[in-house]
This record gives structure tokens, C-alpha cells and sequence, in this order.
């Protein structure tokens, strides 16, 4: 009998060093750049533009242009991600067809991040010619995104029952009026909150902008979408990597706003999720 | 003259040991309660869903034979299958409102028919209401969530649902084997009134349901229909039918 209770005891102990190890280094990741950079934050540093070679000033256009970035992605990936994702579920039957584009989707949601990023100077750079630029940056990270949120929405739109699209139709509904109205909005909350979290990834990454629109040092804001502009985690790379002689807190603040801008989101998609559940019916 | 007819239909399922239904025929008359009972698996939903063309859902299945509507076959080619779903309504086992107010329910088919006056809507909503024998209990609280409803509420809803587009058939899947007592006892007084008006087709949730409001009755088995008429409860022709009735298996 005790010896069993034992065991028990040990399982847990066990189970629960194992959650202790994930939690850890994220504590100590946060808690490190928190401590460190947030005495560097300041309204000059977050609303001017870099100076002295990027050691004094503020990174406005690194904020700036990670949040147009975020922009553009969204504005390509979510309607044709959830477009995608709406027939994929609701209209494609199981054909050849379909089943080629969700192991497309499957194998290009594990393509590491630099190979999108050279994949957009080829095409989107140098054959499209768009050049290094904001519409460039943000195609190549919207295909790279479009993974995230075609699978979080088919997964968001098949959680809603059946019988609601029978009902529909049983009032006379076409098939696109009960995705519409019955469907799609129970879907809702799900597909944000894919959606936000596919950008999140998107803006945090360095790799696809690499080549496609991030500029290494450009102290002012950009004025088209044809233009290049500096970005948070390419900036980052920038000042900790390339530039001898950056002050510390510099680096630090910078690291700071970038997961402080990141987190904001996370939270953001954490309360749409639960803000919605609650009234969902079922 | 019978409001619809089923003729020769052969019905099967991707995947299925045997057809779902081999071979019916019936003829439903108009302005009546007609009910199809028999054991699960007899085929009754299937050819329930088959007079609304609700089974075009469903991938795979193959069907043979006709069904006619007011001497029309529905399945003809060119049949507009959602003018058709407005003149056949459906009310399922499981009342499921849509997400949204009791408003929202009743109006929903006549809205994405196209109807946008308020004040139709409005009329629409009360006179569906009091058809469902639902009205008295809600008028207070149209706005209020149809979630908020009881079981027994939430069915009656369905039933409200549907009538709002002033079908000429109603078809009715097991409507009240959810319910308790009272609620189905109000659901078959609604059901007496409401076949003043409308063509009414039931699959009953049991025996004596079915013998309490049947003007017609047909009973399934397999797949077949072994007999049908006003004489099904009273003297039965078939063995099969006599055993079902009396409890001998099913």
C-alpha cells in the first residue's frame, strides 16, 4: 500500500520538475531582459530616431517599421489564409487535389525561416522588383505565416458542429449563407486568435527580413511600401552583433521593447480567446 | 390528392452493408399528421431527410427512384434545393438553436431568403411564436438568448423556426425524444393544431406517440416498408407489424 503511494509521489515529483524545466528559462529569459532593459526605456527612446551610429538616440524606426511589417502580413495572410482555410473545410471533398495542399501546407510550416527569406529576394526582390522593400518584407513573411493560420482556422472552423450547417440549410440557407452567419463568427475567437499568433512569430523574426527589407541603419521613417525600413529583431541582431562598442542598455532596451510588443499581442490573443468562449453556446 | 410521393426510391450510404432503403413507396397526404415508425435503422430519418433533399450533405450515397412534390420530382435537374428547403421544413431530435436571441432564431430563414422590413419580421416572429405554442412563455424576452430556453422551450423554438418561412410540409425527426412529458404532450397539442394547415411527416419517438397522432402510418423495417394506412394500429395486416406494435421486439 505505501509503497504504491510512494511511487505516486515520485511520479508527481517527477512530472512536476518537468513543467518546473519549461518554465524556468522562460522566467529567467523575461526577468532578465525586464531587469535589464527597462531602465533604458524612455520617451526619447522609444519616439527618436537613432544617432551616433545607432548608439545614442532612440529606435522609433525600428518600432515603426516592425509594426508596418506586422501590417502587411496581416493584410495579405489573413484573408487568404482563412479563405484558404474556409475551403478547405467547408467546400474541397477529399480529392488528390486537396490532399497535395494540406502536405504543402504541413512542409512548409517546417521550412526554417532563412530559406523563406532568401525565397523572397529571388522572387519578390529581384524577379517582381520590388527591391528591398516593405511590400517585399511582408509578402515573404506573410507565405511564411500562412501555414499558422490556414491550419489554426480549419481546426476552428471544424470544431463547430455539423448540425449547425444542417440547421442552416434546413431554413433554406446556401452553403455560403451558413458559414457566413453560423459558422464563421463561432469560428471567430479560434481564428484570431491563429492569426495573432502566426504574426507574432512573424514579427520576432529576423531571418525573412534579412534580405527582403530590413535596412541596416536608416534613421527615419519610410515613406512607401516600396521602401526599406529598419525592424526590431533585425536591428537587435545589428546592434549586438555588428557594431563594436554599443552600450549595453541599448541593447537591452531594444531586446525589452521587442518582447514587451510580442507578450502585448500574446496577451491580447489570451484575453479574445477567453472573452469569446465564454459566450459560445456549446 | 397526397402532397408527396415516394416512388421506388433505393437509397444507400458509402460504406453501408446493405441500402438504407430498398425500394419504398408512399404516398403522404395533404394537411395531415403522417408518421413513420418503426425500429433504428429502419430507414425513417433517412427517408425523412430524402423529402428536403438534407441527405445532399452527406458525401457519398446513392440513390435511385423519385420523389415528387405536389407531382414534381425534387431531385429533377435545375431544382432550386434551397426554394425547395423553404417550402419542406426540418425539425431535428436535438433542438439546437442558432447562436444569437429568439428573435434571431425565428426570423433567420426568412432574413437570408432576403426579407428585410422590420415590421414583416416582427409579424413573422409573433405568429411563428404562437404556432409553436411558444409565444405567452417568450414575448417578454425575445431579445433574451435562445440558450436561456429549457429543452422543452428550445425544441418549441425549432418548431417556431421553421414555420417562419410558411413551409406546406414540415418534417419532423424524433421532435420530442429529449423532452419530458409536458414538453412533448405541448409539442403534440402544437402539432394538432398545426396540421390545419400544413403537411406534417413525423418520425415518432415511440409506438405510442405514434399511435396518438397519427392520421397515417408507416412502418419501416430494414429498409422496407412493410404496410402503411389508417389501419396499422387497429388491425395490422402484416405479422411483422403486429409484433412490432405490441412490443414483441423493437
Amino acid at each position: 500500500m505505501n509503497a504504491r503511494l510512494a511511487v505516486q509521489r515520485l511520479g508527481f515529483l517527477l512530472l512536476g520538475l518537468a513543467a518546473l524545466v519549461v518554465v524556468v528559462p522562460i522566467l529567467v529569459v523575461v526577468a532578465g531582459i525586464v531587469v535589464r532593459g527597462i531602465g533604458a526605456v524612455s520617451w526619447e527612446f522609444l519616439s527618436a530616431m537613432p544617432r551616433a551610429g545607432m548608439k545614442e538616440g532612440g529606435i522609433l524606426p525600428a518600432i515603426v517599421g516592425t509594426l508596418l511589417l506586422t501590417l502587411g502580413t496581416a493584410v495579405v495572410a489573413v484573408p487568404v489564409g482563412v479563405g484558404g482555410a474556409v475551403y478547405l473545410s467547408e467546400y474541397a471533398r477529399d480529392t488528390a487535389f486537396t490532399r497535395a495542399i494540406r502536405l504543402a501546407m504541413v512542409n512548409l510550416a517546417g521550412i526554417p525561416s532563412i530559406v523563406y527569406g532568401l525565397f523572397g529576394l529571388g522572387m519578390f526582390v529581384l524577379f517582381l522588383r520590388f527591391g528591398t522593400s516593405i511590400l517585399a518584407g511582408s509578402l515573404t513573411l506573410a507565405i511564411m505565416t500562412l501555414p499558422v493560420v490556414i491550419s489554426t482556422t480549419e481546426e476552428a472552423l471544424r470544431a463547430v458542429p455539423t448540425e449547425f450547417r444542417t440547421v442552416s440549410a434546413s431554413l433554406g440557407g446556401t452553403r455560403w449563407q451558413g458559414i457566413r452567419k453560423v459558422v464563421l463568427p463561432q469560428a471567430l475567437p479560434g481564428i484570431i486568435t491563429g492569426v495573432i499568433l502566426g504574426l507574432l512569430r512573424a514579427a520576432g523574426e529576423t531571418a525573412p527580413i534579412l534580405f527582403t527589407v530590413a535596412a541596416f541603419y536608416l534613421p527615419r521613417l519610410p515613406h512607401s511600401p516600396l521602401d526599406q525600413t529598419m525592424a526590431l529583431p533585425y536591428h537587435l541582431y545589428v546592434i549586438s552583433t555588428q557594431v563594436p562598442g554599443m552600450p549595453a542598455e541599448v541593447q537591452n532596451g531594444t531586446a525589452f521593447v521587442l518582447l514587451a510588443l510580442v507578450l502585448l499581442l500574446n496577451f491580447v490573443a489570451a484575453w479574445i480567446r477567453s472573452h469569446f468562449r465564454r459566450r459560445r453556446p456549446w | 390528392m397526397s402532397k408527396i410521393s415516394v416512388r421506388e426510391v433505393r437509397y444507400s450510404y458509402a460504406g453501408a452493408p446493405g441500402p438504407a432503403l430498398a425500394g419504398v413507396s408512399l404516398d403522404l397526404p395533404e394537411r395531415a399528421i403522417s408518421v413513420l415508425f418503426g425500429p433504428a435503422g429502419g430507414g425513417k430519418s433517412t427517408l425523412l431527410r430524402l423529402i428536403n433533399r438534407l441527405n445532399d450533405l452527406v458525401e457519398g450515397t446513392s440513390r435511385s427512384g423519385q420523389v415528387l412534390l405536389d407531382g414534381e420530382d425534387i431531385y429533377a435537374p435545375g431544382v432550386d434545393v434551397t426554394a425547395l428547403r423553404r417550402r419542406v421544413g426540418m425539425v431535428f431530435a436535438l433542438p439546437l438553436p442558432l447562436p444569437g436571441t429568439i428573435r434571431e432564431n425565428v426570423v433567420y430563414g426568412p432574413r437570408l431568403a432576403g426579407l428585410r422590413d422590420r415590421g414583416r419580421l416582427e409579424e413573422i416572429t409573433e405568429r411563428s411564436l404562437r404556432q409553436g405554442a411558444l409565444w405567452e412563455e417568450v414575448k417578454d424576452r425575445l431579445d433574451a438568448s435562445a440558450f436561456s430556453l429549457s429543452g422543452g422551450q428550445q425544441q418549441r423554438l425549432c418548431i417556431a423556426r421553421s414555420l417562419s418561412l410558411e413551409p406546406e410540409v414540415l418534417l419532423l425527426d424524433e421532435p420530442t425524444s429529449g423532452l419530458d412529458p409536458i414538453s412533448t404532450a405541448k409539442v403534440e397539442e402544437s402539432l394538432f393544431t398545426l396540421k390545419q394547415s400544413y403537411t406534417i411527416v413525423i418520425v415518432p419517438h415511440s409506438v405510442q406517440q405514434a399511435a396518438r397522432i397519427a392520421d397515417r402510418a408507416a412502418f419501416l423495417l430494414a429498409g422496407e416498408l412493410v404496410e402503411v394506412g389508417d389501419q396499422v394500429f387497429t388491425s395490422p395486416r402484416d405479422k411483422r407489424t403486429e409484433d412490432y406494435i405490441t412490443g414483441r421486439f423493437g
